[in-house]
């Protein structure tokens, strides 16, 4: 092989030369490519060391820790009301459903039995907060693969949201909404109402429209589907959970196998990987469970929205004075990013021995470097793989 | 789009016809078209996406253009808590910008610690220990108005820019003073 090339003799003097080189001497150079903490497509300070051979990725680090919460070792500190505030600063995407497995713990411990309205409330506010994140997860997605539209369109339709937890409690992200013994405010005729508005808006066209939009779009799918594939045993071994669990084929969703507040009276489907395009498990199965997911949070919040009783929102007595006895618990829930859990340890005084969560970020992200070790992976795929997980760095770290 | 005056406090150089001018045209082209770093490091970083989404729309105030790279951005929003291992980083990529820049503290934890102040032992309490804040906008996380006023703030203090003294203003440090 010829390769004519040109270098310097001297500053002002150049000089063509030609280099003869065998093909038996062409050799390939690993590069180390350091991407993170400060990248727009790690979703928030993740790095990840990637060992790249060309295009091809070899190996992968992750360095997690840029985010730390100081969740637990705080939890030692404060009483047990000072705690739920912390838990929404871990998943501030999804901060209801963090609110919800933290208050529950702790009511367990309590054998506290919430009012009926309270558990109703929660229902709606956590598929609500559910519709929310994924909503992000979905236009971020596709930021991060080169389509900026979907964002905005998803970024329309969460302000929505957003807009009615404003009006429930005051905040736009970290909510602080359900506490121990029930919820903060009442969820008054003019929020449900609003509530059901934007159901109707929601349901039937904007998925639809999703749909053209992303879901279905050929250049989406050349970057998703096929890609990054996690066999189902793959995805037990390392204890993933949520729609990444279920982007697998795996059908395990809390809220129907282990059924916690009142979600065993309503009627949903759990929507799983079927390799509609692409292989069941691949990042396009990933996504195409959070979408189906809306559909199934929309569902849930209509049958709660019909059956919602009257009656208190909060254990006004209960949640004064929050002193469970001596014992420890373990709860779990199933959040936006799969099975949340919190144990909570107590030694009879109103602040918690120890509190500890379990983030399904943390356990989900962690099979990313056994994957790109396994799969042949590009470097563009790192990204899409990434975006699939849809973590939260908050949650990780924690 | 927000009123920029030239607030030029120099007297020598204030009634300079010409420098004026230069300045005047200088500053409006930079004030209108901030070009922020993409850096999000917790919740906040979440309301910093939703003031550049639809419903605030920050491109109409010229700075929708969230740039990956410092070495092309003006405007650094530190937007979530600046923990002890993120410290270096921050101050790096600080570095790697190029002058004139300017910094938001979005939120509370970078402000000074935020809800971590107490018992965290692992938050930077308050990121201008680490590299020189413009503008501070509190809240936790703050309403996108919120940054959008920052982001407003920022425009006036770029309109007091002068081209003839960059390099002194670079190196004072810059305060931010209401008018």
């Amino acid at each position: 092989m010829n390769r004519v090339g040109e270098f310097h003799v001297h500053k002002n003097v150049r000089k063509r030369f030609v280099v003869m080189i065998n093909a038996g001497d062409l050799r390939t150079e690993e590069m180390l490519l350091n991407m993170g903490p400060q990248h727009p497509s790690t979703h928030g300070v993740f790095r990840v060391v990637i060992r790249t051979d060309g295009e091809m990725i070899l190996e992968t680090e992750s360095h997690i820790g840029y985010l730390h919460r100081c969740f637990e070792k705080i939890s030692e500190n404060v009483n047990y009301m000072q705690v739920v505030p912390y838990t929404d600063r871990m998943d501030y995407l999804c901060a209801m459903i963090n609110n919800l497995g933290y208050a529950e713990a702790v009511e367990k411990l309590m054998e506290l039995e919430v009012p009926e309205r309270a558990k109703y409330i929660r229902i709606i506010a956590c598929e609500l907060n559910r519709i929310a994140s994924h909503l992000l997860a979905f236009g971020v997605y596709g930021l991060d693969l080169g389509a900026i539209t979907p964002f905005l369109h998803a970024f329309r339709d969460r302000e929505k949201i957003l807009k009615i937890f404003e009006k429930l409690c005051g905040q736009r992200l970290n909510y602080t909404y359900i506490r121990v013994g029930g919820v903060s405010f009442d969820m008054t005729e003019e929020i449900l109402q609003d509530i059901q508005d934007f159901l109707d808006y929601f349901e039937p066209d904007v998925l639809d429209e999703f749909n053209r939009l992303l879901s279905y779009n050929g250049i989406f799918i050349s970057r998703t589907a096929n890609v990054g594939i996690i066999p189902e045993e793959m995805a037990i071994n390392y204890g993933l959970t949520g729609p990444s669990l279920r982007g697998s084929g795996v059908k395990r969703d809390l809220r129907k196998d282990e059924p916690y507040c009142i979600y065993d009276r309503f009627d949903f489907e759990v929507p799983v990987g079927d390799g509609e395009q692409g292989t069941v498990g691949d990042c396009w199965s990933r996504y195409i469970v959070r979408v189906k997911e809306m559909y199934e949070s929309a569902q849930i919040i209509r049958q709660a929205m019909r059956d919602i009783p009257g009656g208190a929102f909060i254990d006004k007595k209960a949640s004064n004075k929050v002193k469970p006895p001596k014992g420890e618990v373990y709860h779990k829930v199933e959040g936006a990013r799969g099975e949340l859990g919190y144990h909570v340890i107590s030694d009879g005084t109103d602040v918690p021995y120890r509190v500890k969560a379990r983030a399904p970020s943390f356990c989900n992200i962690s099979i990313l470097d056994a994957m790109a070790s396994d799969a042949n992976m590009m470097l563009a795929d790192i990204v899409a793989v990434i975006g699939s997980f849809d973590i939260v760095m908050g949650e990780v770290d924690r | 789009m927000t009123q920029l005056e030239n607030m030029n406090p120099d007297p020598l150089t204030r009634d300079s016809v010409l420098l004026n001018t230069v300045d005047n045209v200088v500053n409006l082209t930079r004030a209108n078209s901030v070009w922020p770093l993409t850096f999000g490091l917790a919740c906040c970083a979440i309301e910093m996406m939703a003031a550049g989404a639809c419903k605030y729309d920050l491109a109409r105030f010229g700075s929708e253009t969230f740039r990956a790279t410092p070495r092309q951005a003006d405007l650094m929003i530190v937007a979530g808590t600046v923990t002890h291992k993120m410290a270096p980083r921050v101050k790096r990529l600080y570095d790697q910008m190029p002058e004139p820049k300017f910094v938001i503290a979005m939120g509370g934890c970078v402000i000074r610690g935020g809800p971590y102040v107490k018992y965290g032992y692992h938050v930077v309490k308050g990121v201008d220990l680490v590299i020189p804040v413009d503008v501070y906008v509190p809240g936790c996380p703050p309403r996108p108005e919120a940054l959008l006023e920052g982001i407003f703030k920022i425009q006036k203090l770029m309109m007091r820019e002068r081209i003839t003294d960059r390099e002194r203003l670079s190196t004072k440090p810059k305060m931010y003073q209401p008018t």
